[in-house]
């Protein structure tokens, strides 16, 4: 029986379900396999799941590759509902882990409850996109959206033939604003530089989820003149590239490298490794080479974290090395992209567009 | 007759050979997708039972899907088919918010307040599902699908809009404290009470790892309350009366209109209801946007399915799909079985519950088996005898 | 018997049982080439399913089955069809919308080469069978135009279609008139003098006394006897049926009519559809009296019932009972005093998964005799319902917590009486009270009618069944499209003339 079972599992781990079979592997502790007696490590989604397109599948991409490169056990739930997020922290408690990440601002209140009544308990907590709120077990990472969306900005300007471009938010919060100003910033820098004045058209769907409306916002944007959309917005967003695509224009991606949904419409995208900072952080919060209760902050200049992709085929190569420049002028503080409205406005009084 | 053959014919028996099948299916989905069906099982069971506090988590999720089992069975027992109770539920949350948060009173009067207010808006939409149909003759099914969808997109709304959309978040503002309905809800959060809660941690598991709250016997009691109304009372004597000929009701002067909207109202209250309940009762005590429709109408239906429409019946049922749901997720942390699996599982037993007629039908297979035995006995014995 | 090839059917030792009931028990059948064979019982005889096991539709758990004098096993209808057998069932099987010739070959379709439909072809086939058997029956006209006798007839051709040489006939005269009855004993005899074998089922005796050559009699899933015809009195038949002797004649004394109970003015009724079904029509029921209302089907007698109760909307006219309750609520009707029986017991008179004490009190359930305040007394009704079991003898005794689906169409019949007539109703409207019941039944429920009557109420009778309206009757009215065309005291008008008036052919 069981020697029929492991027959057909490894049968079927050939026939290219890979990918779940070695999570039933990893599942099966202390079978011999290379990972186990490696450290717990889990991740509870939030509602978006595990196969979001974005944010989760990214952070669950970096746990896979500690997985792999360094024999970690990793694991994840995903939650259904808002309601699920605390008890989903504790499962993962139950089962081991040492650490846990939670995945998304939504999950903010949760993660900092379980990490104050868990004090007695050999676990540390992150968590992506919300700061710590104070316990002591608990790491905020943040990522200075607003840089990469300066850069994607700048190119959008540049590259506007119709001197219009769109900008799609998921729902209104700090961290999409990090990412219009910062893009609002880009393109009115591009437009000092070419002298003249860009429209920037903007809207929120109210959702992280609503492809349709997504679609029919960047329809709407394309229709009134608007030739570049940037979205963050989720999954939102792919109803923005296929808008883009049905019309012949162009779609800024989001966190990763977007032109894979098309690769005639992605323009660039506004690259926001959450797989990387994942891979890089989880060992040194494990070993306390980083201490927790703090938030980190990552920012272009701090390593392999935020960026555009390098194949750049729509994009002017002129262009494409000016943005670079950008980046390293970013990175030298010589820039400094806003995240609020505040920031924003006082960036276009310093570049002298009122 | 035999004692299985006896069993078989009885109603429970449908249900547990639904669930037996139900089982074995997905077990063996399990063992195709080439996970350990052992190590999945043991793990369903401990993620079920394996700790006070994953006890509680059962029941606490049981408390909405057995009300709107109870609902749903309700309906169905007086000829509706209530498919509306997601959006009956949906409009629970949003008037239980929308109050919770404007009013801010004592808990002895926050409470019921907002939980009644919660079940009165459930109430008013089953009122006009069953106004629609039993006045212009509109199925209810269709006027309950698209209710559905206009409470998702009302309760986005209520979420965007100015007065509660709570900043950076994807979520209203939470109801006031004075609304919790969970056991010590101030108390347990306190520093002082942590600090005891650190100290028990039995009480610790239960009380703040959960959401413990008094849903579950409020539901209960719902759950009983509308079994003897239906069962022992006149108002139930004609809404079963309606709903099993509504032609025969009306033709013995029974006011079939009225009856319809009237069942309608009280099955919409009750998923108004679990709506409230979980605002007050658990975290966020909030309404969150909507992707898709979150499935507690839904499951109410399988959960009143799996128990034949019994809303005593609903009790179990609700523990079990409740116990399978929750448990679903620990089995794919731990053995990383998908939880579509656990959901297939969950919709096989749907399916073969509504096939009243499979365990009777295996009784019959059995008798005929055995007298065709009996038979060739008898004409061997003849032949012998011959 | 043995097996032999001067018998079309032969049907040996027949046991059917579904689960624990034992529907028939060791049934004999023999059937002689061409002849015409009755088979009588009771509702729920078993009757049907001895026919559905000759037709494939069940197997027989044991028994054989002969055909021409060799033994064979009919798995399906189709089996029975290509051996010669061919059945024409109660409702019929039409599709509406479809001409007669396009209903014919339904299922067996005449094609040309390619495999499309000849009609051509099919046509000439039809009209051939037509005036081979003197049918009368338009192959182009479509079954929603056509009478009801036509469209039976159109069934007998799609048997005849497909080579049936034994034909099942399963109740024939129900849905027809004296006249259509009369015509279709006449195809019946033309069928066996050319060559072929009917079986007949039905519960009405004359009519096998005027059809049928030999009759087998089923009692409770038992084989009675089989008996020679011409040799019987419907006196005997019913006392095998029945298992004792019954009292066919319908025994009153003359009626004492009071003051006009019922009072009907000018009412019209649409139906569902929009289409005047009653035209203006007036009545008058008295008090002591029994009035039956005589018609075919479909003539607007359910719309009239119904608007007497106020179950449908009346567009005009009045229904006065003490004062005008048209267009109120059947709950306004009862409490004006009038009760009744509805056609269709299923439908209209009891709600069947229920038990037989809450079909008990369907109308009077919320009275405070059966219960306080919102509850509902259980005990109450039940002590209600045995009384009311005792009294009309409703079987099995000590039902009362039994579902009434469980009980037989009679018995649930006397249900729906015993509840009537207990609230000694002003006016009691009887819509074809006796339908599907056997004589037995038939008996008290005729007996019930006069004694109401005895006692004072007013009774409306309106049945499909003409012998009962002549029976029972103190005064026949006709009714013909939507109105009264006809009003006679018992006893002074013939079957043949009620007919007439009956197909609209009354004198004017």
């Amino acid at each position: 029986m069981g020697k029929a079972a492991i027959t057909r599992r490894s049968l079927l781990a050939a026939a290219g379900l890979g990918g779940l079979s070695l999570i039933a592997c990893g599942g099966s502790r202390g079978s011999g396999k290379a990972g186990s007696g490696g450290r717990k490590v889990a991740m509870v989604t939030n509602v978006g799941g595990i196969n979001d397109q974005g944010f989760c599948q990214l952070s669950w991409d970096g746990l896979k590759r500690l997985r792999d490169e360094k024999g970690y056990d990793v694991s994840y739930i995903e939650s259904k509902l808002d309601s699920d997020y605390a008890t989903n922290i504790d499962k993962a408690i139950d089962y081991g882990a040492e650490y846990v990440w939670s995945i998304g601002f939504a999950m903010a209140d949760a993660a900092a409850f379980e990490a104050k009544i868990n004090p007695d308990v050999n676990v540390k907590f992150g968590i992506v996109d919300a700061n710590t709120s104070g316990a002591a077990s608990l790491t905020g990472v943040l990522f200075k959206a607003q840089e990469p969306s300066f850069v994607v900005g700048y190119i959008a300007g540049r590259t506007t033939k119709k001197d219009r471009v769109g900008f799609v938010g998921g729902i209104a919060s700090d961290n999409i604003y990090a990412f219009e100003f910062g893009y609002m910033a880009g393109v009115d820098y591009a437009a000092k530089e070419l002298g003249k004045r860009i429209e920037v058209e903007r809207q929120y769907a109210e959702s992280f989820n609503d492809n349709a409306k997504g679609k029919s916002i960047a329809q709407k944007m394309y229709s009134g003149g608007a030739d570049i959309v940037f979205h963050a917005a989720g999954s939102v967003g792919i109803g923005v590239i296929e808008a883009a695509e049905e019309s012949g224009n162009f779609a800024i991606g989001v966190d990763m490298d977007q032109s894979y949904l098309s690769p005639t419409s992605v323009l660039t995208s506004a690259v926001k490794r959450v797989d990387q900072a994942l891979f890089d952080l989880t060992p040194k919060l494990l070993d306390g080479e980083i201490a927790g209760g703090t938030d980190i902050i990552l920012g272009l200049a701090d390593g392999d974290y935020l960026g555009i992709p390098e194949h750049h085929e729509h994009i002017d190569d002129k262009v494409y090395q000016d943005a670079l420049a950008v980046i390293e002028k970013i990175k030298a503080k010589e820039i400094e992209p806003p995240a609020t409205e505040e920031a924003y406005s006082a960036f276009t009084k310093s570049i002298g567009i009122v | 007759m035999s004692g299985l053959v006896k069993f078989l014919r009885r109603p429970i028996a449908s249900t547990l050979v639904a669930v037996l099948v139900g089982l074995l299916i997905a077990i063996l989905l399990v063992l195709v997708t080439g996970y350990d069906p052992l190590q999945t099982v043991a793990t369903l069971v401990h993620g079920v039972f394996g700790s006070p506090k994953y006890i509680t988590n059962v029941i606490i999720k049981a408390t909405p899907i057995l009300l709107t089992g109870v609902a749903v069975s309700f309906a169905f027992r007086t000829g509706l088919f209530n498919i509306g109770a997601e959006g009956q539920y949906i409009l629970g949350t949003i008037v239980a918010t929308i109050v919770g948060v404007s009013v801010n009173l004592p808990a002895v009067l926050q409470i019921p307040l907002v939980v009644l207010s919660g079940a009165l808006g459930g109430a008013l939409l089953g009122a006009l599902i069953g106004f629609l149909k039993a006045r212009l003759g509109i199925h209810e099914v269709i006027t309950s699908i698209m209710t559905n969808w206009i409470m998702l997109y009302l309760c986005n709304f209520v979420v965007s809009s100015e007065a509660f959309h709570n900043p950076n978040s994807n979520t209203a503002y939470p109801i006031n404290p004075s609304g919790y309905t969970m056991i010590l809800p101030q108390w347990k959060v306190s520093d002082e009470g942590i600090e005891y809660l650190l100290q028990h941690p039995w009480l610790r598991d239960v009380l703040l790892k959960t959401d413990l709250n008094v849903g579950f016997l409020v539901a209960v009691f719902v759950a009983i309350v509308v079994g003897i109304l239906l069962k022992r009372t006149k108002l139930g004597y004609q809404l079963r009366a309606v709903g099993l000929n509504k032609d025969a009701a009306r033709f013995s002067g029974i006011a079939v209109e009225r009856s319809v909207v009237l069942c309608m109202l009280i099955s919409g209250g009750i998923c108004g209801l679990a709506g409230a309940l979980n605002i007050t009762g658990i975290n966020p005590h909030t309404l969150s946007t909507l992707v898709a429709q979150e499935g507690y109408g839904f499951n109410g239906l399988s959960v009143a399915f799996i128990a034949g429409c019994s809303t005593v019946g609903c009790i179990p049922s609700s523990l079990f799909f409740s116990a399978l749901m929750y448990g679903g997720m620990t089995v794919q942390q731990v053995v990383g079985v998908p939880s579509e699996i656990i959901n297939i599982m969950i919709g096989i037993i749907v399916f073969f519950t509504a096939i009243p007629s499979m365990a009777p039908w295996i009784a019959d297979a059995i008798e005929r088996r055995r007298s065709r035995e009996n038979k060739n006995l008898a004409q061997e014995t003849k032949g012998e005898e011959a | 018997m043995e097996p032999d090839s001067s018998y079309a059917v032969q049907m040996h030792g027949i046991t059917k049982r579904f689960g624990n009931y034992t529907a028939l028990s060791q049934v004999d059948l023999n059937v002689r080439k061409q002849s015409v064979h009755a088979i009588l019982g009771e509702n729920g005889a078993g009757k049907t399913t001895l026919m559905n096991i000759l037709y494939g539709l069940y197997q027989a758990d044991e028994g054989t089955i002969y055909l021409n004098g060799t033994p064979h096993s009919i798995t399906g209808p189709n089996e029975a069809i290509s051996n010669g057998i061919g059945m024409v069932h109660q409702h019929f099987m039409l599709v509406e919308n479809f001409t007669v010739t396009e209903n014919i070959m339904l299922g067996d379709e005449v094609c040309g080469p390619a495999g499309t439909l000849d009609m051509r072809m099919a046509r000439k086939q039809v009209l051939d069978l037509v005036e081979q058997y003197g049918f009368e029956v338009d192959p182009d006209a479509r079954i929603e135009d056509i009478s009801v006798g036509m469209q039976q007839r159109v069934e007998i051709l799609k048997a005849l279609f497909r080579g049936a040489q034994t034909l099942i006939l399963d109740e024939p005269t129900a849905v027809l008139t004296p006249q259509e009855i009369d015509k279709l004993l006449q195809i019946m005899d033309d069928l066996v003098a050319s060559g072929k074998t009917i079986i007949i089922i039905t519960h009405k005796l004359k009519e096998i006394l005027r059809s049928a050559d030999e009759c087998t009699i089923i009692r409770r899933g038992e084989y009675m006897g089989t008996v020679d015809v011409s040799q019987s009195s419907e006196e005997d038949l019913a006392a095998k049926m029945v298992g004792r002797n019954v009292n066919l004649k319908v025994e009153k004394t003359p009626a004492t009519p009071g003051e006009v109970v019922l009072d009907v003015n000018g009412l019209v009724v649409r139906d569902d559809r929009g289409i005047e079904q009653v035209c203006g029509l007036d009545l008058k029921v008295r008090a002591g009296e029994i009035v039956g209302i005589a018609g075919i089907d479909g003539n607007g007698q359910e719309e009239l019932v119904n608007a007497i109760v106020s179950m449908t909307k009346a567009e005009a006219g009045t229904v006065v009972v003490g004062e005008e309750i048209q267009n109120t609520s059947p709950r306004n009707a009862i409490a004006h005093g009038v009760s009744t029986i509805p056609s269709d017991r299923h439908r209209w008179g009891l709600v069947l998964p229920m038990m037989v004490s809450e079909n008990s009190v369907l109308e009077q359930h919320d009275k405070s005799s059966f219960g306080k305040g919102i509850m509902l007394d259980y005990n109450k009704m039940h002590e209600y319902t045995s009384m009311l079991i005792k009294e009309f003898d409703i079987r099995p005794s000590g039902c009362e917590d039994e579902r009434i689906a469980g009980l037989s169409g009679g018995n649930q019949q006397k249900v729906i009486i015993a509840r009537e007539v207990t609230q000694a109703p002003k006016l009691l409207i009887a819509f074809q009270p006796t339908r599907g019941l056997d004589v037995g039944a038939i008996e008290f429920v005729h007996k019930t009618l006069i004694s109401e009557r005895d006692r004072g109420a007013a009774i409306l009778l309106v049945s499909y069944e003409l012998d009962e309206v002549m029976d029972v009757s103190d005064t026949i009215a006709v009714i013909y499209h939507g109105k009264i065309v006809g009003t006679f005291e018992q006893g002074t008008v013939g079957e043949e003339e009620l007919g007439l008036y009956m197909a609209g052919g009354g004198a004017k």
